[in-house]
């Protein structure tokens, strides 16, 4: 099973709290493929909004966002538009 | 009874007298309840259904909250519904019940308490705010389980001053405006989303006030000052007269902005400008109307391709534009092109990772290259413009030569439309945002090619300070008033009015009630808002003498700091109406 991997900076002010978690399970559902976000030892599954906001990642912090499935490449391309995007807060 | 203020934090404006009505968050306690295994499915059923019912609760507050405040403020309810879905939230509860063969109910509470402890640990005070909004949905959903509906502040039957510990998003969203007045909370900020929603819905309110609800009884009689974030409780005569005073004051404020809709925006000698509205898309109209802007000074058309896989066509595109030209049709419409980049991007372009976007391939310089996304669009265009009120502006302009490039394709495009026989309006008029300090320095050399400048002030000062207002760091430096700025945008406007062309601006700077007088002062011929700003900077240009603008922007064009411009600015508008300051906190 394709499996791709990728380190995304938080750019966003805000670091990555309501809205932009909404916004990131939003995206992340809509794909098939399993989807893992890491930071430091924590992980938690991407398609859930409790395990995302307890990723409480902060302004300037790297994740590292794990896809695995038939859409892996797709699904890591999108999660890091929409990280680059600000998440369309500003 | 003696009155006793409360000092806390004006959440939202405005003020109201009204009864004391206590609400509390009470605990939904439940007891674990043993279960045989035949009914673990009955259990799971429960649960799920629970789910299902919690969800159309919150579908409900959020339709209901977008009817009356807007997308921007229901979209806080995302989050709740994506709990009430959440599949790893799911599957623990029902792994629960599976193992432990408890019901449902004390199952998803020891998860959600699982989940609470870890959220506390957290050092961040807004995940931790975040924490409500799940105990939001956690407590909905065993209501839902338990049957125990709460009774919302929606059915309350008389008019009340609500008094909490704390507000739930989804309690704020239920307030029903006719008969919650006015809030009081012990805990929160200005930033919670129980605090702009309140804002959204116009009912004054004050927040952060420490013990208040342990200390003051239903019935009560009571005043929130969200205007300053006071709570009084048993107010005195004095105080009540005092507060009445204030509340005419700013009623009479209100309804004079209100009473301007209909009127230009003419200074008192005589001397008119253009306030239009900035928009993103065609359902931003009701609102540019309902403030009485006079067009749209800014269509930003990024929002066609932010949020999708796609690039939007030629004819989805002719269909939104000819849609607002319609709908404003005689006032006019500034369409201005992609301004894709910098922090905005689609991702069905392969625009690459940047080091530094906001210098990087963003704007006119990816059109150019770019030329199929930028010509479908400049066509969609050229179609609109039929209306006769349609203006095109391109952004990110930085010089002579990449303007005569863009004009070259603009040229091409209203050809191949000619020899394909597609109508538009061949008068046109074209501008170009003035937002690159370069191009300030060579503006005459660009004044002859065009019909019009928009300065955009949130760029023009991030470039001409470098600075990055996002850094919080040098945040301080970015100022809309620095004499720097200051002399480029006058610099701009006599370059225009040399050249016969009208010079407007499209930046925040256009809204903020101290540049106004000096922008008018320096001949400014267009504003261009967010909507909701547009009765107050018509207050502002409205009460103003064209002679006195004039001399307040030839005094501070010599002063050296931003500190003391703004002090001058002031000065004038507290002669001219003290009102505009002293209310300016309540309007948006």
């Amino acid at each position: 099973m394709p499996e791709v991997k990728k380190e995304i900076k938080i750019v966003n002010r805000l670091g990555m709290h309501a809205r932009p978690a909404a916004r990131l399970v939003q995206l992340t559902s809509r794909f098939s493929s399993e989807i893992i976000f890491k930071r430091g030892s924590d992980q938690v599954n991407g398609k859930s909004i409790m395990g995302v906001l307890m990723l409480a990642a902060p302004y300037g912090s790297t994740i590292k966002v794990i896809a695995r499935g038939d859409d892996a490449a797709a699904a890591i391309n999108e999660i890091e538009d929409l990280f680059r995007s600000k998440f369309g807060e500003e | 009874m003696i009155e006793r203020i409360f000092e806390g934090i004006a959440a939202s404006p405005g003020f109201v007298i009204g009864k004391i009505y206590l609400f509390d968050l009470e605990d939904t306690a439940v007891t674990p309840r043993k279960i045989v295994v035949k009914e673990i499915g009955l259990e799971i059923a429960r649960f799920e259904d629970a789910l299902i019912e919690t969800r159309k609760d919150l579908l409900r507050i959020r339709q209901d909250l977008a009817d009356r405040a807007g997308r921007k403020v229901s979209d806080f309810f995302d989050a709740h519904l994506l709990v009430v879905e959440d599949r790893s939230l799911i599957a623990e509860v029902v792994k629960g019940i599976e193992e432990k063969n408890l019901n449902a109910e004390y199952i998803f509470q020891e998860v959600i308490k699982e989940y609470t402890k870890a959220f506390l640990q957290i050092k961040d005070d807004y995940i931790k705010e975040r924490l409500s909004d799940i105990q939001d949905v956690a407590r909905r959903v065993l209501q839902n389980l338990t049957g125990k509906k709460r009774s919302d502040l929606a059915s309350l039957e008389e008019e009340v001053v609500v008094i909490a510990h704390d507000l739930a998003p989804s309690d704020t969203a239920l307030m029903h405006q006719e008969n919650v007045i006015g809030f009081a909370t012990d805990i929160g900020g200005r930033t919670s989303h129980t605090a702009i929603m309140a804002r959204s819905l116009a009912i004054p309110a004050v927040v952060g006030l420490g013990n208040i609800s342990t200390t003051v009884h239903n019935g009560d009689p009571v005043v929130v000052d969200g205007t300053t974030g006071r709570v009084i409780v048993f107010p005195s005569r004095a105080t009540l007269a005092k507060i009445n005073r204030e509340k005419q004051d700013l009623a009479r404020f209100e309804s004079k902005l209100k009473e301007l809709k209909s009127f230009p925006a003419e200074t008192t000698d005589g001397f008119r400008v253009t306030l239009a509205a900035n928009i993103e898309m065609p359902d931003d109209l009701p609102a540019v109307t309902a403030h009485g802007g006079e067009g749209v000074g800014l269509y930003r058309t990024e929002y066609f391709y932010l949020n999708r896989t796609d690039v939007p066509d030629e004819e989805e595109q002719f269909q939104a534009y000819n849609q607002v030209a319609k709908r404003l049709n005689p006032a006019s419409v500034i369409i201005r092109t992609l301004d894709l980049g910098g922090d905005k991007f689609n991702s069905a372009l392969d625009i690459p990772r940047e080091i530094n976007p906001f210098m990087g391939w963003r704007a006119i310089r990816f059109c150019l290259e770019r030329q199929d996304i930028f010509k479908a669009q400049l066509r969609a265009i050229l179609r609109a413009s039929c209306q006769k009120n349609v203006k095109v502006m391109f952004p990110m302009i930085s010089g002579y030569t990449e303007l005569k490039r863009v004009l070259k394709i603009w040229e091409e495009t209203k050809n191949d439309l000619k020899r394909e026989g597609i109508p538009f309006y061949p008068d046109m008029e074209v501008g170009i945002m003035i937002e690159i300090p370069s191009a300030v320095v060579v503006a005459d050399t660009l004044a002859g090619l065009v019909d019009f400048f928009s300065i955009g002030t949130n760029d023009l000062i991030q470039y001409t300070l470098a600075v990055d207002r996002v850094n919080e760091k040098i945040a301080y430096l970015y100022d809309p008033l620095d004499p720097a700025v200051l002399k480029l945008i006058h610099q701009v406007i006599d370059i225009g009015h040399q050249n016969n062309i009208w010079v407007g601006m499209c930046g925040e700077m256009a809204g903020d009630i101290l540049s106004v007088p000096i922008l008018l002062g320096l001949g400014l011929d267009e504003f261009s808002v967010s909507p909701v700003m547009i009765p107050e900077v018509k207050k502002v240009i409205t009460s103003l003498r064209l002679s006195d603008a004039r001399k307040l922007a030839s005094t501070v064009l010599k002063y050296r700091s931003a500190d003391k411009i703004r002090m001058e600015s002031r000065k004038l508008l507290a002669n001219i109406d003290p009102t505009i300051l002293k209310w300016e906190a309540n309007m948006q």
